[in-house]
């Protein structure tokens, strides 16, 4: 089936099965690597995505259910050559250790911002919970998106 | 420690940011599953419903029918290269693909090789495999009663299920102390099967190329050197030589010792490629992960501990059954087959010990790797402090007051333990003073006292564990007779820039920051003007990887080795340059200097340039070093962790409120790295204290086989860490440097494991297994009557 789709202010477009999962697509078609596989239940967060704006777990949808989407995934993050400040929290506060969580924490905090644009780190720790990290212990990632805010609501971005 | 570079030079002590950092900030790391080449085929693999079950047919055709299937791969297959059986590090045998029987459940059966992901999955589906159930053990207990029925059938002369039986110790002085004295506790610890799960599954992408004879193996390992030689020790024969093997380990997405093992599906794919010359990938998904990847621990401890009336420690004696799956396969490179787990005396100063332990296979799958941690330095340690705090509670003295009492004293050290380890260096009661203090220790103890007045649980639990880390001395390790040493390999270019490779491998500890910040330290050189590499074995100098703490202990040495080497010849080269003798040159971290006029000075940039363009006759040109480091001892590193929980007494839900942790790893390398380290280890001590636990039923079915239920802390679980550091330098260690990465995961559960006892120890309970999730409390607090 034909699947034509916004990625990063992209139009991408490709003739895949209908089974296909989202995640696949990204990733093997058309070779955005960023989105990660964690475990397949939709528990770890390692493939989150936006999708309109709002955090997916793009390893249980289906490549078709993004049609005529537009979708953003870590890759999109920096424009025009300058981090999001959420990035640059992640590297500032050490909130990274392997890497293979990142995107998804990067993506899902990216959509928690927009709406909550200074949290409390309750609220925060409430937001990640649909990401797994297994090297940090979160203390840094908290403090990576509180980084992020203060930027943010400063002008940074 | 006192710093000696600028933040410029950022060496030792300094909190630069991560190398790593701008690729993974960006999705562009290079994981195992991000590598796709042209033409590359798909593996997935059949598994068994059955725990122990006779496989009576294998019909593949319907599998060969679905549309972009190859080839079915069966253990019959393999058997005609010999490959159907491979070694284990542990000298025990392994299927790669059963020839008759399974002997867990989830194990493989069959790979299917396909051309896209999904036709191998529907491949893999198609398979139809006809078993004959036999009968499942379960309980490694059972495994050892006579009539248990006989796992390792392979083996001829087999008759049971025992595996190995070893002790440690001074038997007759153990049971002397026993006798004497006045005070003993006993207790049973189970310390369940877990597994690391870290959030990259395993898997690999294996490229033979038939033209030129080469396979290279992109794989998810800690350990890419010994890896490539042992591939080339087990497929000698069908043609594979070390020097057509590259490894190449690229980014990795978590490794806690999950990925030290060769597991089947590694084997089946290298197979694929060889016989087809087209590059095949395996990758994992969780499910195959949790299920049949190498588990950590299910250790079955029996100990007791001894003391005089005055409450000074005497003896601790321990039995243990570890329950090892079917076959041993635990990644344990010590000469011992518990690993480390004779430095249970831990941080306290024991006249005699003596332990025991005895191996069983079961229908379970195979392993016994590590936790995030040395080598059964978890088991051990829970063990200990479990039993001392039990012993402080037995005599009623403060546990943190028992702990200060027998600690082996700072003038101790070395010290050699009562079970043969020499300790490089402590000072146990300088940390556990400052978890005091940090906490407000005195304040919580009143705090306590009060609200068990008005019946409110709250406990406060103290873990004071000694580590040991670094492997090691050739004495005591080897994989296969690889001693355990690692490698640095040094290149200063002519711009005095710089290059340097490791046999370890980074799986997120940010080896290419520390380790240029070590090289930054001892040469001058800008941190940021050295590129570090490993992971690829066609370049990187010879190592046995990371795992176990061993990367600062053992190539964190190297580097400082190479390093000093590198420097040997540029002091002769710069003494040249300055025309003086080389006595007459004094060093500070960046140039040389003339003794007594430093304006006469030659930079590492000058010397570098010099070494390509006006070296001394006779000199060859370059500067560069290479250092193979074996370590004269295993480095202890130590610290004090204190927990304060609120137990609700309604629920049983234990809330760790707060967690403070005082580590020391002798000299730091870089701080905020080493407390990220501290982080992680923590909440890797707090999982399987409260969460995680992977059992089986009767009939072998895993409970915990996916993340639905193993659960994996998240943030919200997970406590605000509070954490600090005191500094006691490794006399031996090259920069006084001890590892870090898993103290915190070995020193953690007990910490909590004695909160939550504190908490109900006036009820009654006296001990309570990991994970103490709210079931198990409830039923406690039901038993004493608490709540309804």
């Amino acid at each position: 089936m034909q699947v034509r789709l916004s990625i990063n202010g992209e139009q991408r477009e490709a003739d895949v099965e209908p089974r296909l999962l989202l995640v696949h697509m990204l990733r093997d078609v058309l070779r955005l690597t960023g989105t990660h596989i964690g475990c397949d239940t939709t528990h770890c967060g390692a493939c989150t995505i936006l999708m309109d704006g709002r955090p997916v777990k793009s390893c249980t949808m289906f490549a078709v259910q993004a049609r005529g989407k537009q979708l953003m995934t870590v890759e999109g993050l920096e424009q025009n050559g300058k981090l999001h400040p959420l990035q640059e929290g992640f590297m500032a506060e050490h909130g990274l250790q392997c890497g293979y969580c990142t995107p998804g924490m990067l993506m899902t905090s990216y959509a928690f911002l927009e709406r909550h644009p200074s949290p409390s780190e309750d609220e925060i720790r409430w937001a990640i919970s649909g990401n797994l990290c297994r090297c940090t212990g979160y203390v840094n990632i908290v403090k990576a998106v509180q980084h992020a805010a203060a930027k943010i609501s400063q002008g940074g971005a | 420690m006192a710093l000696r570079t600028s933040p410029e030079v950022g060496g030792m002590g300094h909190s630069i940011k991560r190398k790593e950092d701008p690729r993974f900030i960006r999705g562009k790391g290079t994981y195992v599953d991000d590598v796709q080449l042209p033409g590359m085929l798909y593996l997935d693999i059949v598994r068994s419903p059955h725990a122990h079950a006779k496989i009576t047919k294998i019909d593949t055709a319907k599998a060969m029918a679905v549309p972009g299937v190859l080839a079915v791969i069966t253990g019959q297959d393999l058997a005609k290269y010999n490959l159907h059986w491979m070694p284990t590090l542990m000298s025990d045998t392994q299927m790669v693909l059963p020839v008759e029987k399974v002997m867990y459940q989830a194990q493989e059966v069959a790979a299917v090789l396909a051309t896209s992901r999904y036709a191998a999955a529907d491949g893999a589906a198609a398979v139809e495999v006809q078993y004959d159930p036999l009968p499942v053990v379960v309980d490694p207990r059972k495994a050892l009663e006579p009539g248990a029925p006989v796992l390792r059938t392979d083996k001829k002369d087999k008759k049971d299920n025992h595996i190995w039986h070893w002790e440690w110790g001074d038997r007759s002085a153990t049971d002397r102390a026993f006798g004497e004295a006045a005070v003993t506790v006993k207790e049973d610890i189970y310390l369940p099967r877990i597994h690391v799960a870290s959030i990259e599954t395993c898997g690999c992408v294996a490229h033979f190329d038939k033209i030129d004879g080469k396979l290279t193996v992109w794989m998810t390992t800690q350990a890419p050197h010994a890896i490539r030689t042992v591939f080339a020790l087990v497929a000698g024969h069908v043609g594979l030589a070390e020097h057509k093997i590259r490894i190449i380990s690229p980014d990795i997405g978590g490794g806690f010792g999950g990925k030290v093992p060769v597991y089947p599906g590694y084997v089946i794919a290298v197979a694929a490629s060889v016989l087809t010359g087209k590059p095949v990938k395996w990758i994992e998904d969780r499910m195959e992960n949790l299920q049949a990847d190498s588990f950590a621990r299910d250790y079955h401890i029996s100990a007791e501990l001894a003391a005089n009336k005055d409450g000074t420690l005497t003896a601790l004696r321990i039995k243990t059954l570890a329950d090892h799956g079917y076959t041993d396969a635990a990644a344990n490179p010590s000469k011992f087959p518990a690993g480390l787990f004779h430095v249970c005396t831990g941080s306290y100063d024991l006249k005699a010990a003596h332990v025991e332990v005895d191996g069983a296979y079961t229908n379970k799958p195979p392993g016994g790797i590590a936790y995030r941690c040395s080598f059964r330095v978890t088991e051990a340690v829970h063990t200990i402090e479990r039993m001392v705090d039990l012993m402080a509670h037995q005599l009623g003295i403060d546990p943190a007051e028992f702990r200060m009492k027998n600690f082996v004293k700072p003038e101790q050290f070395p010290y050699k333990s009562a079970l043969g380890w020499e300790y490089d260096s402590g000072n146990y009661g300088g940390a556990l003073k400052k978890a005091m203090d940090m906490i407000g220790y005195a304040d919580l103890r009143r705090e306590q006292a009060e609200k068990r007045k008005r019946g409110q649980l709250m406990g406060i639990g103290i873990s004071s564990f000694t580590e040991i880390v670094g492997a090691g001395p050739s004495k005591h390790f080897d994989i296969l007779g690889l001693k355990m040493f690692d490698s640095c390999e040094i290149r200063v270019h002519p711009t005095g820039k710089a290059i340097a490779r490791f046999g370890t491998k980074s799986q997120g500890q940010g080896h290419e920051t520390t380790y240029a910040q070590i090289l930054a330290e001892e040469l001058g050189i800008p941190a940021q003007d050295i590129q570090v590499e490993e992971g690829d074995t066609d370049t990187a100098p010879y190592g046995l990887g990371t795992y176990a703490s061993r990367s600062t202990p053992v190539a964190g040495a190297a580097a400082a080795v190479a390093a000093r080497k590198v420097r040997d010849k540029a002091r002769k080269i710069a003494a040249h340059l300055l025309e003086v003798a080389e006595d007459d040159l004094v060093w500070e971290p960046g140039k040389f200097s003339v003794k007594g006029a430093p304006g006469k000075s030659k930079t590492i940039q000058d010397i570098a340039f010099a070494a390509y363009t006006n070296h001394p006759q006779g000199m060859e040109a370059g500067l560069e070093a290479v250092s193979y480091y074996d370590p004269p001892n295993l480095t202890y590193p130590f610290g004090s962790y204190i927990c304060v929980v609120d137990v609700d007494s309604g629920t049983g839900e234990v809330k760790v409120r707060r967690f403070v942790a005082i580590d020391d790893c002798g000299n730091i390398i870089n701080p905020m790295i080493v407390q990220g380290q501290v982080h992680g280890g923590l909440t890797m001590g707090l999982a399987p204290a409260l969460f995680e636990e992977i059992s089986y039923d009767e009939i072998g079915n895993i409970r915990g086989g996916s993340f639905i239920d193993y659960l994996l802390p998240t943030a919200v679980e997970t406590p605000k860490w509070e954490t600090g550091h005191t500094v006691t330098p490794s006399p031996h260690h090259p920069l006084g440097a001890k590892g870090v990465g898993e103290s915190a995961t070995v020193g953690a559960p007990a910490a909590i494991a004695n909160a939550v006892v504190d908490a109900l120890w006036h009820l009654g309970v006296r001990h309570i297994d990991i994970p103490i999730t709210p079931a198990k409390v409830w039923k406690l607090l039901r038993e004493k009557g608490v709540t309804e």
